[in-house]
């Protein structure tokens, strides 16, 4: 195979994930959701069962007026999205589906490049905020901002665990490396991650930054049309994600029961839709937290127990050695 | 905070577990334009008007609390053949109920002496202009078709009023012309023969005044 060819077919496919994955999560959060409140959710939609829901939304959201506040900051109004949106999408690149390099562009510092890019985010947040001259915007902003610096440092404690563990920042060779009993060994950096990581993605019970009874809608409040269904896109792309991030450090990827050779694409998307579920189930059955709140399980309990999980990863790795 | 028993993040695995309860359980959703609801006995849809039964005694009208009747109406006289003079009879002109301002409290089908008005299940006769609310004598004839057969009595509860009377009459002849015909005799008494004594005073008003409607 071309090299080109090669590229294109990568690329194809990352960007075939970026548009359909987050629309399968979207939909099952719609379900799943409903039905966590005994409700049946989309029912009209497509026909069975309102399979096509967000695509419908989608429609809609085209259709809708683009409008951008005449005290806006317009360029920087109109990117935000962009920013927003992006960085996920150049994390899913390096996100290894099976193993043989059934990736998007295997990079040796893939967990790092993985988190910077995540990072991005804020500077998104920041963005809409305040460019949008809205006083909830910009609370929500600056909430936000608050919400990803702080979270970011145990995101990455955790991450740097597995790291060290693995002894690699390839994330195929995470997967590679990882055992079994990993999963207890690495299970507070885990737990941290995956707290960290709802917190970055702003999902419920960490949507401070939207917290529509308070702030109207956070950052989001000015945007309409297609610029506000980047931001929602953003949000389910960040979920799988997250997910798949989770998967790929904590879970063992493509390792499953059996035939991981050929099945191995299969075992990573159960568990990011595993983990996508729990997603969904935490932020159904979890109130926000209040502003303080999220800062002290930050700063007090994330923090502090990802730095003992590096001592313990540390220290296990030395007595392995 | 307040002392607490039990693990530490019992409450969130609760959390959890409730939300994960729900979901394995059947949807309350009804899906009420694909599926018609399932409507309780009795459901106080829309009033119907069964016009022949209405002798315009106003007493619907009176009794609304809302004044959401209108009721004109004008004399006939109805020459019968054989009697010595014609007779007078209400002729109903018009019998509008404005929905727009009933509350459903069914005081008129209550008070109605003659069963002419009745409660019909139907209720999907939401209009854009409010003004359509106001119901005509045809519009709520045409309920009459909708109106359900009364339910059944209750196998365990009192025989209904018509019953106990049919029962009591056929018993009375026996006993009826000695003593201790029983209240029930004493109560159509007062009613026939005015200076009947002193049981007259209580007896109408105490059973046959409440139980009638």
């Amino acid at each position: 195979m071309p090299v080109w060819l090669e590229l294109v077919v990568r690329v194809v496919g990352v960007v075939a994930a970026f548009l359909v994955l987050p629309l399968v999560v979207g939909q099952a959060e719609h379900k799943v959701m409903a039905h966590m409140q005994g409700r049946l959710g989309p029912m009209y939609a497509g026909g069975f069962h309102g399979w096509a829901q967000l695509i419908a939304d989608g429609v809609k959201f085209v259709q809708k007026e683009d409008v951008t506040p005449r005290e806006a900051d317009r360029a920087v109004f109109r990117l935000a999205p962009v920013v927003a949106l992006v960085p996920y999408l150049l994390a899913l690149l390096v996100i290894p589906l099976g193993p043989n390099d059934l990736v998007g562009q295997p990079l040796d510092i893939g967990l790092f490049f993985v988190l910077a890019v995540v990072g991005v985010g804020v500077v998104a947040v920041l963005m809409s905020a305040w460019a949008s001259a809205n006083k909830y915007s910009l609370l929500g902003g600056l909430r936000g901002a608050a919400q990803l610096l702080g979270y970011e440092l145990p995101l990455v404690l955790a991450a740097a665990s597995v790291a060290m563990a693995a002894g690699t920042l390839s994330l195929p060779g995470i997967v590679e490396a990882w055992r079994p009993w990993w999963l207890l060994w690495q299970a507070p950096a885990m737990l941290v991650f995956f707290v960290a990581g709802l917190a970055e993605i702003r999902r419920p019970p960490f949507d401070m930054p939207v917290a529509d009874s308070e702030l109207v809608f956070g950052y989001m409040t000015e945007y309409t049309g297609l610029r506000f269904a980047f931001f929602l896109l953003a949000e389910y792309v960040g979920i799988v994600v997250i997910a798949a991030l989770t998967t790929v450090l904590f879970l063992g990827g493509w390792q499953g029961p059996f035939g991981d050779a050929y099945l191995g694409w299969l075992w990573t998307l159960i568990k990011v839709f595993l983990v996508s579920f729990v997603i969904i189930w935490l932020r159904v059955s979890y109130p926000r937290l209040r502003e303080d709140q999220l800062q002290r399980l930050c700063w007090l309990v994330l923090v502090p127990v990802a730095l003992g999980q590096l001592v313990l990863t540390a220290g296990v790795r030395l007595a392995i050695a | 905070m307040s002392e607490r028993t039990g693990l530490p993040g019992e409450g969130l695995a609760k959390g959890l577990a409730v939300t994960l309860r729900t979901m394995t359980r059947r949807a309350h959703t009804q899906q009420y334009p694909d599926v018609a609801p399932e409507l309780p006995p009795r459901s106080r849809g829309v009033i119907a008007l069964l016009e022949e039964n209405c002798t315009v005694c106003m007493l619907c009208a009176r009794e609304c609390p809302d004044w959401c009747i209108y009721i004109d109406s004008h004399k006939e006289e109805v020459a019968m053949p054989g009697a010595a003079r014609p007779r007078q009879r209400n002729v109903l002109d018009r019998f509008d109920i404005d929905f727009s301002l009933c509350m459903y409290c069914g005081i008129c089908v209550e008070v109605c002496p003659f069963d002419a008005l009745y409660w019909s299940p139907e209720f999907e006769y939401a209009e854009y202009d409010i003004r359509d609310l106001l119901h005509d004598k045809t519009r709520l004839g045409q309920w009459v078709a909708t109106v359900p057969p009364p339910p059944a009595h209750d196998p365990n509860g009192e025989p209904s009023k018509e019953e106990a009377t049919a029962a009591r009459k056929a018993a009375a002849p026996a006993t009826a012309g000695q003593r201790g015909a029983g209240p029930e005799v004493r109560i159509r008494r007062p009613a026939r023969r005015p200076p009947a004594g002193p049981g007259s005073a209580g007896n109408p008003e105490a059973s046959g005044g409440r139980e009638s409607t």
